[in-house]
């Protein structure tokens, strides 16, 4: 099911001042796998995002994509690699529609000058029907969406610029069943389109509705890296809270670390 | 930017465009639910009935747009138009077109200030500043006109790229900046005059002609809304042609039609009552080209759609990898710039640049203009349209004051009171719009 490494981080080390927010992360993303990042407050999901997504730079350690080590300095540069990423508040415009968000940055252009919004609102309505997604109008402003709209549009943003890796930041934190339904079909869907997905998420019914390898993080070091269907539910969460950091557990996270 | 382009009905989406995905791929609710139209859809009727629910909905959800500043200029037309049948000839109506420009292409850049959600206070003295240096260059010293118009216009870039620079870089809030470049930019005004502190313009100078010359002949003013009218239909005709080959939805026929004779039905009324006086006047035309350049690059282009981006998300624009800074700096050179010309017409009006130009009310009144017109002051919503409609009401209502022989007083209290209801409107409409989910 799952194929190659896309996005690999070895020995990932951040401090900021006093606090050492990350010490030694390892972590593998594949293409066609949603690896899901869990942990407790604190544990420091957003600072690894934010280093992947090129926010902040890591103190030590090496991110390699497919393979060769690079530099991500700018949130830029991720991009430029295929790294898309959704934040938690979306940072969608209100004011401007579907269309406009989606292709915000980086538009389509006729004659190099004007805005092509003939062939922005057919790729838009592409994009969002090969995601199954359904939006009222494209040309609606995103302020009368809903907010598992609002989400779903936002994941479609990112993936205009045709990323490998797609990571979502709490994407259900804020939606009702229906609406959590429906962006856990879109992971799958993302799954299925071979894209490496970082689903961070407190939530452990979706991290184990979708994912296929649970990556605990625990006070800014890996606490263990599960295959969901050799897992369940209870281990996941004693390697979040710590109850289960003992030998033992070492050892198996290690034998996981072991296999790859 | 809200449902411009209404869908005449919602096509289904095909079949075969779902991802087939994998052997454990769920395909879930999407799958059995395909075409079905979400009942809470709002989906505009085909027709003219279709226009007036869509209307309505607009209305109630506020989404107002110009619709508020239309009924205000018709309601100040009608109330002075009763008082005094001379408010609505031909030769006042003419004169007032003339005398909205210098207030209106001010207003054109507040729009885009407004449209960041910041706000320029130094359009004043900018305008002021920019009359001053046309008018000492080309009169005093005698300068070639072309020259001079040349570098009264770059001296308003000037400003707004300094004023821009403090407050995109600096990070100086732009109330602030433009409040120092108001006091600023109007002694600089102040010290190029001198000691004699008002220079006459020549009356035959490039500025003067532009703002006195009226193409008398009847054609002139037909041709132009003439002009005007096939280029609407023009546009709509290819638009819809593009929008039908690429199969996304598009303005039916009769919808364009309609539209088309709607601004037929202005454009031509506008031309005849033109033609009763003197005939176009070649301020109005500028003005008027102005303000559909500005509204095209605000709507078409990749510019336009950064500057809206920024009044709606400021993060978001910065995160899509939009250059936060330089919209900020290009949209207050655009400013001031827009400032500077309208400052140029102001002195072609009195025929003079001096110490009190770009003063008394001038910064208020472009402001309100384009408040009033419709831009919100809360950044993201607005045209290019509403400075002139703004600019109007505010014309209007000195026009009909002055043939009323009212005091400056009560011409004071007036305006205030019109400004005061429009942002009163807009705070109601967002807040509506807020309940209404549309904000």
């Amino acid at each position: 099911m799952t194929g190659e490494t896309v996005l690999a981080l070895r020995g990932i080390s951040k401090r900021f001042g006093a606090v050492q927010a990350l010490t030694g992360i390892e972590l593998e993303v594949r293409a066609g796998e949603v690896v899901a990042l869990v942990g407790d407050n604190g544990a420091g999901k957003s600072t690894l995002v934010k280093t992947i997504a090129g926010v902040n730079q890591p103190d030590e350690g090496v991110i390699e994509w497919e393979g060769r080590p690079v530099a991500i300095h700018r949130p830029q540069d991720a991009q430029h690699l295929g790294i898309a990423t959704v934040y938690q508040d979306l940072a969608l415009c209100d004011n401007l529609d579907v269309v406009g968000n989606l292709f915000l940055g980086r538009e389509l252009k006729q004659f190099g000058l004007v805005l092509d919004e003939v062939g922005m609102e057919k790729r838009s309505r592409q994009l969002l029907d090969s995601l199954s997604i359904r939006i009222p109008s494209v040309r609606i402003p995103i302020a009368s969406l809903s907010g598992g709209q609002r989400q779903v549009v936002a994941i479609a943003r990112a993936l205009i610029g045709s990323p490998k890796v797609v990571i979502l930041d709490e994407p259900t934190a804020a939606l009702g069943v229906e609406q959590t339904a429906q962006v856990l079909d879109l992971v799958e869907r993302l799954r299925d389109q071979r894209l490496g997905v970082i689903l961070i998420s407190h939530n452990m019914a979706d991290v184990m509705a979708v994912a296929d390898t649970v990556a605990v993080l625990r006070l800014g070091r890996n606490n263990g890296v599960f295959d969901k269907r050799s897992t369940n539910q209870e281990q996941i969460i004693s390697a979040i809270t710590g109850a289960t950091d003992n030998a033992v557990t070492r050892r198996q996270a290690r034998g996981e670390g072991g296999e790859r | 930017m809200s449902g411009d382009t209404p869908e005449p009905g919602h096509r289904p989406l095909p079949e075969d465009s779902m991802p087939t995905g994998g052997v454990n791929a769920p395909v879930p609710v999407a799958a059995e639910a395909t075409p079905a139209v979400d009942p809470r859809l709002i989906v505009r009727q085909e027709g003219l009935k279709g226009y007036l629910i869509e209307f309505k909905r607009r209305l109630t959800s506020g989404e107002l747009g110009s619709a508020p500043v239309v009924v205000a200029l018709i309601v100040i037309w009608a109330v002075f138009g009763s008082l005094n049948s001379s408010f609505l000839s031909a030769q006042n109506l003419s004169n007032l077109s003339q005398q909205i420009v210098g207030t209106g292409m001010i207003a054109l850049g507040v729009v885009f200030v407004l449209l960041l959600g910041e706000i320029d206070l130094s359009v004043g003295s900018v305008s002021g500043l920019c009359a001053a240096i046309f008018a000492v260059m080309n009169v005093t010293h005698g300068v070639n006109q072309w020259v001079a118009l040349l570098s009264a216009v770059a001296g308003g870039a000037l400003v707004g790229l300094v004023q821009g620079l403090f407050f995109a870089k600096v990070g100086v809030p732009a109330f602030v900046v433009t409040l120092a470049g108001n006091l600023g930019w109007n002694g600089l005004m102040l010290q190029i005059l001198g000691a004699s502190g008002t220079v006459n313009l020549s009356g035959k100078d490039i500025v003067s002609r532009l703002y006195s010359t009226i193409y008398g002949q009847q054609i002139a003013a037909y041709g132009m809304a003439a002009a005007g009218v096939v280029l609407f239909l023009g546009s709509s005709l290819l638009d819809t042609r593009r929008r039908k080959a690429a199969g996304v939805p598009y303005r039916t026929l009769t919808d364009v039609l309609v539209r088309t004779a709607a601004l037929a039905v202005v454009g031509f009324l506008v031309a005849y009552t033109l033609n009763q006086y003197k005939g176009l006047p070649l301020a109005l035309l500028v003005f008027v080209v102005f303000v559909v350049v500005l509204e095209f690059v605000l709507r078409r282009t990749p510019y336009g759609r950064k500057v809206f981006a920024l009044g709606g998300n400021i993060e978001g624009a910065r995160r899509a990898g939009i250059n936060v800074s330089l919209v900020r700096i290009t949209v207050f050179m655009i400013c001031s710039t827009m400032a500077a010309i309208g400052g140029l017409f102001l002195a072609a009006q009195i025929q003079s640049a001096s110490q009190t130009s770009g003063g008394g009310n001038l910064l208020m009144n472009a402001i309100a203009a384009a408040v009033i017109g419709g831009t919100s002051l809360f950044g993201g919503r607005g045209s290019t349209w509403s400075a002139l409609l703004g600019a109007l009401v505010i014309g209007s209502i000195q026009s009909g004051m002055n043939i009323q022989g009212l005091s400056n007083a009560i011409q004071f209290m007036i305006t205030g009171a019109v400004l005061l209801a429009a942002v009163v409107i807009d705070s109601l409409a967002r807040r509506t719009q807020k309940s209404a989910g549309r904000a």
